[in-house]
């Protein structure tokens, strides 16, 4: 009996690779579950931070002592080596709520 | 129950595991590395079992340390993941890959997968380390990666020596560096892409290798399917994955991930005063010599008595010679019993009976390769968070 169910089952997996090898990859990651934490400015940020990576990205940064100087120097870096379009009325607003919330 | 990727795996059909859709999002549970902000959820990918998530967007996954007690290979299903950029090719076609071989060449190439699985296959086992594997026990914390021991692995690869394909290609005299660049890109044309450089002589070394396989199988997607660039004794920066793109320039590269980017001071072992900024820096090149004890955890409480500690060590290259055990927290060492030697570049086992009174123990393990370098009692410091080699402590309690 057991044996009847293997032999269907790697009948049904013989079919599948038949089609499945010739195919693209169609590699699925699970849906992102991080989020940015409320704070002011947090719709600026998302507008300008999600486009490239996951909020988690933030979240898992160590606490530092100058919380401000730190996320001033990333939302810099992000700027001028990453090219991130973000406009300068925004960068204040970025910083002020990654210092606050981070 | 069946789960539908074991079955596959059983009948021997892991290829086509790639094509299989993800499972859905689970949260399966939250791990606390040991540092400040270290509280990771428990992810669970598709050819991947629950890893350490660090970030989902490009996704970069860290392997639960207790996976390096099981043995000196690290299974696929467990090796860790690292990304730079977020547009990674999902939907590549394998039947349609090529390796585009160009530059300062005779010969330019394009060759499919079934080229270059045609062509003389060697082995290697290597380890791979992320460069910022361990950065979060940097103190004063740096910025990036956040994380654990966790971002190495050791794998058996398989594929053609980059040495074959640039005598196919014929490298023209003048030649200085190879280019390697991979199908994942940034989002916006904005952002550098990720293309790595080795200088000709070291991509002519014949042990630089295009891997297709890992541990007997197909690489998984996250690990660079359908090839990536195997550097032994170099840190993964180098280990481009998705590889699609060579190219035999006759300058050194000055593109932003070798100019700017992981780059470590030059300085006697890299390393400057914690906190402050080097004067000049070079690309990050060779692993330094680490070893970790990997059959307790900090922390544990233990039978006092006999009880036989187990580990590994890898360094650069050399390979390693011997691994010393103390049980005092370093007043004296013992010799450990070193595993089966799978090469020069692999982890290495060892183990060590040792007798532990009843109290608080602090154990500690420090390994020496083959040209004598050995670790350091304290950590050096660089502001990228690289290179960390510190000799490892694991408190424990025995009653």
């Amino acid at each position: 009996m057991q044996r009847t169910v293997l032999l269907v089952v790697s009948l049904g997996l013989a079919a599948a690779m038949g089609s499945a090898l010739a195919a693209p990859v169609n590699y699925k990651t699970p849906d992102e579950v991080a989020a940015f934490k409320p704070g002011p400015g947090l719709e600026v940020v998302k507008g300008n931070c999600s486009a490239c990576h996951s909020a988690d990205y933030i979240k898992t940064q160590p606490p530092m002592k100058d919380r401000k100087g730190f996320w001033q120097a990333e939302v810099t870096k992000m700027i001028k080596v990453y090219g991130a379009p973000i406009d300068d009325a925004d960068i204040g607003k970025i910083v002020d709520y990654l210092a606050a919330t981070y | 129950m069946f789960d539908r990727r074991d079955l596959l795996k059983g009948a021997g059909l892991t290829a086509l595991a790639a094509t299989l859709n993800a499972t859905r999002a689970l949260a399966l549970d939250t791990v606390t590395l040991p540092f400040a902000n270290g509280e990771r959820p428990l992810v669970k990918y598709p050819q991947k079992r629950p890893m350490i998530g660090l970030t989902s967007r490009p996704p970069q996954l860290e392997t639960p340390f207790a996976v390096f007690n099981d043995g000196p290979i690290t299974p696929n299903n467990a090796f860790f993941v690292r990304y730079h950029l977020s547009d990674l090719p999902y939907d590549l076609d394998p039947d349609k890959f090529t390796l585009e071989v160009k530059g300062k060449v005779d010969k330019p190439l394009k060759l499919s997968l079934k080229d270059i699985r045609k062509m003389k296959a060697t082995e290697i086992v290597a380890v791979a380390q992320c460069s910022g594997n361990s950065r979060g026990f940097f103190e004063p914390r740096v910025a990036g990666g956040q994380l654990a021991n966790g971002a190495m692995g050791c794998a058996r690869w398989r594929g053609v020596p980059l040495k074959a394909v640039l005598e196919m290609a014929g490298v023209q005299s003048g030649a200085k560096q190879v280019t390697f660049n991979g199908m994942d890109g940034p989002v916006s044309d904005k952002t550098p892409d990720f293309v790595k450089a080795l200088d000709v002589d070291h991509a002519n070394d014949g042990e630089v290798m295009l891997a297709y396989g890992m541990n007997g199988e197909d690489l998984p997607f996250l690990n660079g399917f359908p090839l990536r660039l195997i550097v032994p004794g170099y840190y993964g920066t180098y280990w481009v994955k998705h590889l699609n793109e060579i190219t035999v320039i006759d300058n050194v590269y000055d593109g932003f991930w070798m100019k700017s980017a992981y780059r470590i001071p030059d300085t006697p072992n890299n390393a400057v005063e914690p906190g402050t900024a080097p004067k000049a820096t070079i690309p990050i090149n060779r692993f330094t010599i680490r070893s970790f004890i990997t059959s307790v955890p900090d922390g544990a409480k233990l039978k006092a008595g006999a009880v036989t500690l187990r580990g590994i060590a890898f360094d650069g290259g050399k390979g390693i010679r011997e691994v010393q055990v103390s049980t005092n927290g370093g007043k004296s060492w013992v010799n450990a019993k070193l595993g089966k030697d799978l090469g020069k570049y692999a982890f290495r086992e060892w183990k060590l009976p040792v007798k532990l009174a009843a109290g608080s123990h602090e154990l500690k393990v420090r390994a020496t390769g083959h040209g004598g370098e050995t670790q350091p009692d304290t950590p050096r410091w660089n502001p990228a968070g690289y290179l960390r080699n510190v000799v490892e402590t694991v408190r424990v309690t025995a009653a």
